[in-house]
């Protein structure tokens, strides 16, 4: 079981998203998060989706959705060279004593303070699991209210990337 | 829009069911002369008869029903034709759109309940739009992989008019298609194939969708290579060819098994390594390297772990592989499995006076001379009709494989038979599954349908029966049933019928069957607690073959024959 990160390019359609997740869900697995948006190109959706699995799984996943006449391309870029960024809201309890020491915690962490309560703050963050994860981590003593985070985007490094539409754009 | 549609497509045949979100298309329907509906009893016919006609003749079939339960009658035939790959389109009314979301009545999502099990289905939204999805459905249906496809169109959709546009092509730029193979690895496969000591085919339902006989045929006797086939594959390579060895499996060919556990090279084409044909995978052809050649490139590596993928057209990378194949010849390797073959005479019809279902089957080979097209329903029936037929006339048997759906045999006949009006086309069914579909007997007189049905009726659900008796202590619960006079059933749907009770008169039954014009019905009372063998047991591997218990001494020797085997060093 490894953690796979898979991108898909697919057409804005009504249905395609519960299409790639019921294939998902035959085959057993739990995904991590699913993060949906627009893409450079007119009616594409841009998918990424985390998912753990063995391997050989994933890949049997990611053959079956692109076999799906509305996915125009799906690659695992697990082991590309990535850039992969989630952004996550927390918001977390204050009293006037903390609230300093949280600001300083979120500076270090090059969060954002996007609302100030009587007794709350709610900082913006930015980056890959990890640093949310610490983050969190270090928030916890003071007693977190609500998260909400995006799952992670990715994209390879460099050059023209896993899924790009340049092909299809020309066309 | 529809009927035109399915003009410019070369539709001849719907098979259908009238209803309220379908009414607009039925009132259309004699504007075009050309397009024949069959009325069924039942939806479900109508996707198994499309099935059946898509099978026999190689064209798209079609069915149609309304909304809601309709539609949801259709779900079984369209999953039976995803499982085996049979390029079907179902045409489903749907409410009013203003009424979609809103549980109207006969309202249901079949486009999300059809999404797992059609190739792509659409939802009508625009009449406008009607001769592009058509086009889309039909390329997509036939191409590639085929697959059934789902066009759902609201009632009111049906009725408003719009410019009809037929487009010439289509333009699908996210639909992937693989046919040439890659050069390298046909050039390796050719390699493998070159320095194989016993090399083994194994042809499936790809061969025959790919009318890749002459090429098949021309690999296995320029390079000497024996060929066994899936249940699907039955056909792809003439029966009586001296170096075919018959179905492998659960219930196949004892040699062809053995044959399989022997081989050092396995080429596998168009067939997907379904585990009703390798058994237990682990032990799947344990001295073997694969060579896997299949149009689908998600069946590549599923099931089973592949030396040599090659994604293409079966036909296509026959033609380049056999350019690069040298012949030579196996004549150990084909001898060792003469010599299985002789031993394990897996088709071996016991002499008895009793009637047995074996000996039915092979009556009927014998006085359709092998030319019929065979279709079955599944369970025994269905493995005595792969076992004790020779199946030389290509595509001549038509079976439910993958899904496995008892009551597929009286609807897939007949839409075999409308879609070969000159073969002769015998269902032959269990007592079990003939009752599930039974109704569309009204179809095939109203019809005038000549299906020559053959019952291999024992009382019991046959199959299930079987697991009972070998691994259920012969605990058998919910499997004794009981059916209704079937001749006095076929006479009263207005078809003639004979009982027979007796061996001898098995002949003249079929033969009367077979000189009556139009449709007929044999009740074969067969034996009733007759088994299918061989078998291998379930969890078990190709190896451990159970056959008839009289050659249970002989299998030890085989087995260590087979353990006496050279392991692969190539």
């Amino acid at each position: 079981m490894t953690k796979h990160t898979l991108v898909a390019l697919v057409e804005d359609k009504p249905g395609v998203l519960n299409e790639m997740a019921s294939l998902f869900r035959r085959r057993g697995f739990n995904i991590e998060s699913i993060a949906v948006g627009h893409s450079e190109a007119p009616n594409l959706s841009r998918m990424t989706i985390v998912v753990n699995g063995a391997t050989t799984m994933v890949e049997q996943v990611r053959k079956q959705l692109d076999k799906l006449i509305d996915v125009v391309k799906v690659s695992d870029i697990t082991e590309d060279d990535i850039v992969a960024r989630e952004l996550a809201l927390i918001k977390v309890k204050t009293t006037s004593s903390t609230r300093s020491e949280i600001i300083e915690i979120a500076d270090i962490f090059r969060a954002n303070i996007i609302d100030v309560g009587v007794d709350s703050l709610t900082i913006e963050i930015t980056g890959d699991e990890d640093k949310i994860s610490s983050l969190l981590n270090l928030l916890r003593g003071f007693g977190i209210r609500e998260i909400a985070r995006t799952g992670c985007i990715a994209m390879t490094r460099g050059g023209s990337g896993a899924s790009s539409t340049e092909k299809r754009s020309k066309k | 829009m529809v009927c035109e549609s399915l003009v410019r497509e070369g539709v001849e045949v719907i098979f259908g069911f009238p209803g309220g979100a379908v009414l607009p298309f039925f009132d259309t329907l004699p504007q075009y002369p050309h397009l024949r509906h069959i009325l069924v009893r039942h939806e479900q016919g109508a996707a198994h008869a499309a099935d059946g006609y898509a099978r026999a003749t190689g064209k798209v079939g079609v069915c149609l029903a309304t909304s809601g339960p309709g539609a949801a009658n259709l779900v079984t035939g369209i999953a039976n034709a995803h499982l085996d790959s049979v390029p079907i389109i179902a045409i489903t009314g749907q409410v009013a759109r203003p009424f979609i979301g809103k549980d109207a009545f006969q309202e249901i999502d079949i486009t999300g309940i059809t999404q797992p099990i059609t190739k792509h289905n659409y939802l009508v939204l625009d009449t406008a739009s009607i001769p592009r999805i058509f086009k889309e459905a039909f390329y997509l249906a036939r191409t590639g992989r085929p697959g059934p496809l789902l066009i759902d169109i609201p009632r009111d959709v049906f009725i408003e008019q719009a410019e009809f546009h037929y487009p010439n092509k289509v333009d699908l730029p996210s639909f992937k298609l693989t046919l040439e193979g890659h050069p390298a690895q046909i050039k390796n496969a050719a390699e493998l194939i070159n320095e194989a000591q016993r090399p083994l085919i194994i042809a499936g339902r790809g061969v025959i969708i790919s009318g890749a006989y002459a090429e098949l045929k021309e690999l296995v006797e320029k390079a000497q290579i024996p060929v066994v086939t899936t249940l699907l594959g039955i056909s792809s390579l003439p029966e009586s060819h001296a170096l075919s060895y018959g179905m492998i499996g659960m219930h196949g060919m004892a040699y062809a098994n053995f044959a399989v556990n022997g081989a050092d090279l396995i080429i596998a084409i168009g067939m997907r390594f379904d585990d009703r044909a390798t058994a237990k995978v682990s032990a799947f052809a344990p001295h073997a390297r694969v060579i896997h050649i299949d149009i689908d490139p998600a069946e590549i590596g599923k099931n089973v772990r592949v030396d040599v993928p090659i994604v293409g057209d079966a036909k296509a990378v026959l033609q380049k592989l056999n350019k690069q194949v040298t012949p030579v010849q196996h004549i150990e390797w084909v001898r060792q499995l003469d010599d299985w073959r002789r031993e394990h005479i897996s088709t071996n019809i016991r002499d008895t006076q009793k009637l047995l279902p074996q000996y039915v089957i092979r009556q009927i080979y014998e006085v359709t001379k092998g030319e019929a097209i065979i279709v079955t329903g599944v369970g025994q029936n269905q493995m005595w009709a792969a076992q004790h037929y020779w199946y030389d006339k290509p595509n001549s048997f038509i079976s439910s494989g993958g899904l496995g759906t008892m009551g597929f045999e009286l609807p897939a006949a007949m839409g075999a038979k409308v879609g070969c009006p000159d073969d002769t086309v015998w269902c032959i069914a269990g007592d079990g599954g003939f009752q599930m579909t039974i109704q569309e007997l009204a179809t095939i007189v109203q019809e005038k349908i000549a299906v020559k049905i053959a019952i291999m009726d024992n009382g019991y659900l046959g199959m299930v029966r079987q697991w009972q008796e070998f691994f259920y202590r012969k605990h058998y619960v919910a499997t004794p049933l009981t059916g209704p006079d079937y001749v006095k059933i076929a006479e009263a749907y207005g078809l003639p019928g004979l009982v027979v009770k007796r061996k001898e008169e098995v002949v003249p039954a079929i033969q009367r069957a077979m000189e009556t014009k139009g449709p007929f019905l044999i009740d074969f009372k067969i034996e009733r607690e007759e088994n299918v063998y061989p078998m291998v047991p379930p969890g078990a591997s190709l190896s451990e073959v159970l056959e008839e218990p009289k050659q249970e001494a002989k299998k030890a020797k085989i087995a260590a024959d087979s353990a006496k085997l050279p392991v692969s060093n190539i």
